[in-house]
């Protein structure tokens, strides 16, 4: 069980260097302009993903700080009342989209097939799409924004707020359109990892040797395919009953405002887990790696995940409490949210085990996995607090409420999340970051965070509604209110400064070689960053953790042709290989289906006919994407 | 540590059938997604009838002869669609053209027959909820009635090019028709909902 002190280190000798080169021909990632819009590689994806996701964390920091200014004193003058609405909208709906969720996809598109042992995700062509679309919304919202056009209905967009009587001009239409743009992207994502996991683990892969980290992003995809329909949903009758005149939330006309805010939770709690079971999954793997053994009851925690997933659709109404709903049916939806506990409090026993048994180094991952422990404990500690309706009904829409989410969103996604990015970047980038300032990073963003959002809990017990763009000086929240202000630059600050490290450790850090902490999953046994097509030979697993395992031979897989992009399919439940599949090589189509789409959906903000019009560009671009090119990859 | 093979995989085939192929599993995810949307819409649909006085909500019964007879040409379809299938399972090329040939034709009848449904709902989309979530559903499962025929036709010239007798034609050409089931019998819910459901 214990692993190798040694450095992982492959020789592959099995391939000569002909081979080699005509596998690096073969799946090739050429540069210049129109090459690089073609690119379906993972990898390339992957990072690009991510890295445009961390822009909008940046971006949604920053409208952060500019409502925390405006609330540093009362009665402030920086930002007018409608400014505001647009901020704390464009903030919420900026992190949740295109941030937190994206993030999480992004992570899981660079590394699932690595860790599965596998060449390329499936579907590659579908993933560049996604990432154009994903891309193309975040342009449409912050375009919109720059133009005075943000939306400003809050982040959930309750109606009528949003609907045509109290929301005039295009504002909530850009909400609901850029909903769209995410939600195809995430779905698109979503079916690529099932596929991926399903079908194209290494060979011996079976469903009890899958990494808890692939577990946790198999469990996420299906939570986006059975709960981002309702947000589609949601927000398409919203934007008909905008354009077209329908009725769904019109109560004067057989319409139901409540209707909206049900699709939108069953939706929006789930989401909430979306965004944080890919985070557990990193955690596990940190702290088994950091530990230096296996995770303890791995079978406990895959089921907590999956109990966790299954959960999560019991839980929406627990938003809504102050709307009046039967007693029966709050007491069930307090007994269900009350039992989400369970899961959480398994897999957070699982990891103080495996550190306890283990021999704990901690470096700057492990770092933020603590802070993550600590701080998820606080975040679940306050949701239990809200689950129980009398309480929820009096620090409801307070800074309460506002406090309780970020720990439960930062403290449970995004320090796992920066631990994860500390511990992948000398895979992603064949370099270290540095371990001197990701401390300072930890402690900066650790008490930074703590001293943004812990008053925050007192300010809403002292009643200070959230979403308000200013308070009167009689009031007694100004104090409290100037210290997060402050507070939250030294957050800002240790986000900084992991930027710097980030970009000078991308640069300049210490080259990484293939295992740099010796960790036990497939994806550390490739070159950093990995070639092209990952694995000179797909590998073959024999246990859990493959690295730790296998003492002087790793096993692989021959047969597999270097002559075209070719990979091997497995079966669902043993990994056992059935056939020999090819995978698609680069294409430009995938972009231009994204530009025709795009044109479309913003189109139909402001007509219904461009779902006529603007759909037979879409179509011609889909015919270009599927139609065989006789290439190699074809042939069967 | 050195690489050592232990599986040779040389004489695997160059592409699985069925739900061997990755393309299968697509296809059955993005049905989990279009699935969920459409019980998602029957949701709204029932929602808005339990918190309505009557049902329909101001407007007469819909007409049972439109739907009824798309209906009856969807379920029809599937004949000739198996039929496909099978024929693809076997590469056989020549069946599998004139089974094309027979889905494009199978994929036309009920969009001539569609406008007509519309009409009998004796309601607009913009006349009360009623009517929005009639039309939304009815639009939702046209969508895919379009979607599905371009799918075929563009399907039936591929199988007329060079590139048509292969493997993963073969595949597409099933994955196609295991779609066209799915258009088919999510539309039977929507069916009984829009017809039947009131008149209970
Ligand atoms: C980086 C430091 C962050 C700071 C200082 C911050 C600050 C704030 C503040 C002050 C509000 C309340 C605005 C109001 O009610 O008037 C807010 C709302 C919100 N924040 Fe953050 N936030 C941060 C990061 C994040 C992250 C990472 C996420 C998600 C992953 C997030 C999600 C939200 C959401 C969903 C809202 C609700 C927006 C609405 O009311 O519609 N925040 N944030």
């Amino acid at each position: 069980m214990n692993p190798r002190p040694d450095d992982f280190q492959l020789i592959d000798e099995i391939a000569g260097s002909a081979e080699i080169s005509r596998l690096t021909t073969t799946w090739s990632n050429p540069s210049g302009f129109w090459a690089r819009l073609s690119n379906v590689d993972h990898k390339i994806i992957g990072r690009r993903y991510i890295i445009t996701a961390f822009v909008f964390l940046a971006l949604g920091g920053l409208l952060s700080l500019a409502m925390r200014l405006q609330l540093s004193q009362p009665e402030a003058r920086f930002i007018s009342a409608d400014r505001y609405n647009q901020l704390f909208t464009m903030h919420g709906s900026n992190m949740m989209f295109l941030f937190a969720v994206p993030v999480m996809e992004a992570m899981a598109v660079f590394l699932v097939p690595l860790m599965v042992g596998t060449r390329n995700i499936a579907f590659p062509r579908l993933n560049a799409f996604s990432y154009w679309l994903f891309v193309a919304g975040g342009l449409l919202l912050w375009g919109a924004f720059l133009i005075d056009m943000g939306p400003d209905v809050g982040w959930f967009a309750y109606v009528p707020l949003s609907g045509p009587q109290y929301a005039s001009g295009k504002r909530a239409d850009i909400w609901a359109q850029m909903i769209t743009f995410t939600e195809i992207s995430a779905l698109c994502v979503a079916v690529e990892i099932v596929v991926t996991v399903f079908k194209q683990r290494a060979p011996g892969m079976s469903l009890d040797r899958i990494p808890l980290f692939v577990w946790s992003m198999v469990v996420t995809a299906f939570l986006i395919i059975l709960a981002m329909p309702a947000i589609m949903v949601a927000s398409t009758a919203l934007i008909l009953d905008r354009l077209v005149g329908t009725h769904f939330f019109n109560p004067a006309q057989g319409g139901d405002v409540l209707l909206w805010q049900h699709l939108f939770w069953f939706f929006g709690h789930p989401e909430v887990y979306i965004i944080f079971l890919p985070a557990v999954g990193m955690v596990s793997t940190i702290v088994a790696t950091f530990a230096r053994r296996p995770v303890f009851g791995y079978l406990g925690m895959v089921a907590a995940l999956i109990a966790t997933g299954m959960l999560a659709f019991g839980l929406w109404v627990h938003h809504m409490f102050v709307a009046g709903l039967p007693r029966l049916g709050e007491s069930f939806f307090t007994a269900s949210s009350m039992a989400i506990a369970v899961p959480a409090g398994i897999q957070i026993f699982c990891w103080l085990a495996t550190l306890w048994d283990g021999r704990p180094v901690f470096k700057t991952p492990l770092l933020f996995v603590i802070g993550f422990i600590v701080t998820f404990v606080m975040g679940g500690l306050t949701g239990v607090m809200v689950a129980s309706v009398p309480f929820d009904t009096q620090v409801h829409d307070t800074y309460f409420v506002v406090a309780h989410f970020h720990y439960v969103l930062i403290g449970g996604a995004v320090f796992p999340l920066l631990g994860a990015v500390y511990y992948w970047f000398p895979k992603i980038t064949g370099r270290m970051m540095s371990e001197r300032l990701g401390r300072v990073v930890f402690w900066l963003v650790f008490v930074g965070f703590h001293m943004t959002f812990f008053p925050m809990h007192i300010l809403g017990v002292m009643g200070m509604p959230r979403r308000v763009y200013t308070y009167q000086p009689e009031l007694p929240w100004a104090a409290l209110n100037l210290f997060v202000s402050l507070s939250s630059v030294v957050l800002a600050l240790g986000f900084l400064v992991f930027f710097i490290d980030v970009i000078r450790s991308a640069r300049s850090g210490a080259p990484a070689g293939p295992n740099p902490w010796q960790a036990f999953s497939l994806e550390w046994a490739t070159a950093s960053p990995p070639p092209p097509y990952n694995f000179v030979h797909i590998p073959v697993v024999e246990s859990r953790e493959p690295l730790w395992m296998q003492r002087d031979h790793f096993p692989v897989a021959e047969g597999v042709r270097f002559d075209r992009r070719e990979l091997i399919v497995s079966g669902v439940v043993a990994a056992e290989p059935q056939a020999r599949e090819s995978s698609v090589g680069h294409s430009i189509w995938p972009f231009w289906a994204a530009v025709t789409t795009s044109i479309m959906l913003v189109w139909s903000i402001f007509s219904p006919w461009a779902v006529v019009w603007g759909s037979i560009p879409v179509a011609i671009t889909l015919i270009g994407w599927f139609w065989p090119k006789g290439t190699p990859e074809d042939e069967a | 540590m050195k690489a050592v093979v232990t599986v040779d995989v040389a004489d695997l085939p160059l592409h699985g059938s069925g739900s061997k192929s990755p393309s299968w599993w697509g296809t059955a995810a993005f049905m989990l997604i279009e699935g969920t949307g459409f019980a998602l819409a029957l949701v709204v649909y029932f929602y808005l009838m339990s918190v309505a006085p009557t049902w329909p909500l101001e407007a007469k019964l819909p007409d049972l002869l439109p739907g009824t007879v798309l209906t009856l040409i969807l379920l029809a379809s599937l004949l000739p669609n198996i039929w496909v299938a099978r024929a693809a399972k076997r590469n056989d090329l020549r069946k599998v053209r004139i089974g094309l040939i027979l889905m494009t034709v199978a994929g036309i009848a009920p969009l001539a027959v569609r406008p007509f449904e519309f009409a009998a709902m004796h309601i607009k989309w913009d006349g009360n909820a009623y009517g929005s979530v009639t039309w939304l559903l009815l639009g939702l499962h046209t969508t895919h009635l379009v979607t599905d025929l371009i799918e075929t036709i563009v399907l039936s010239c591929l199988m007329f090019t060079r590139h048509g007798d292969n493997p993963r034609r073969y595949g597409d050409v099933q994955d196609n028709a295991m779609y066209w089931n799915f258009v088919v019998l999510t539309w039977l819910p929507i069916y009984v909902s829009l017809y039947w459901v009131p008149r209970l």
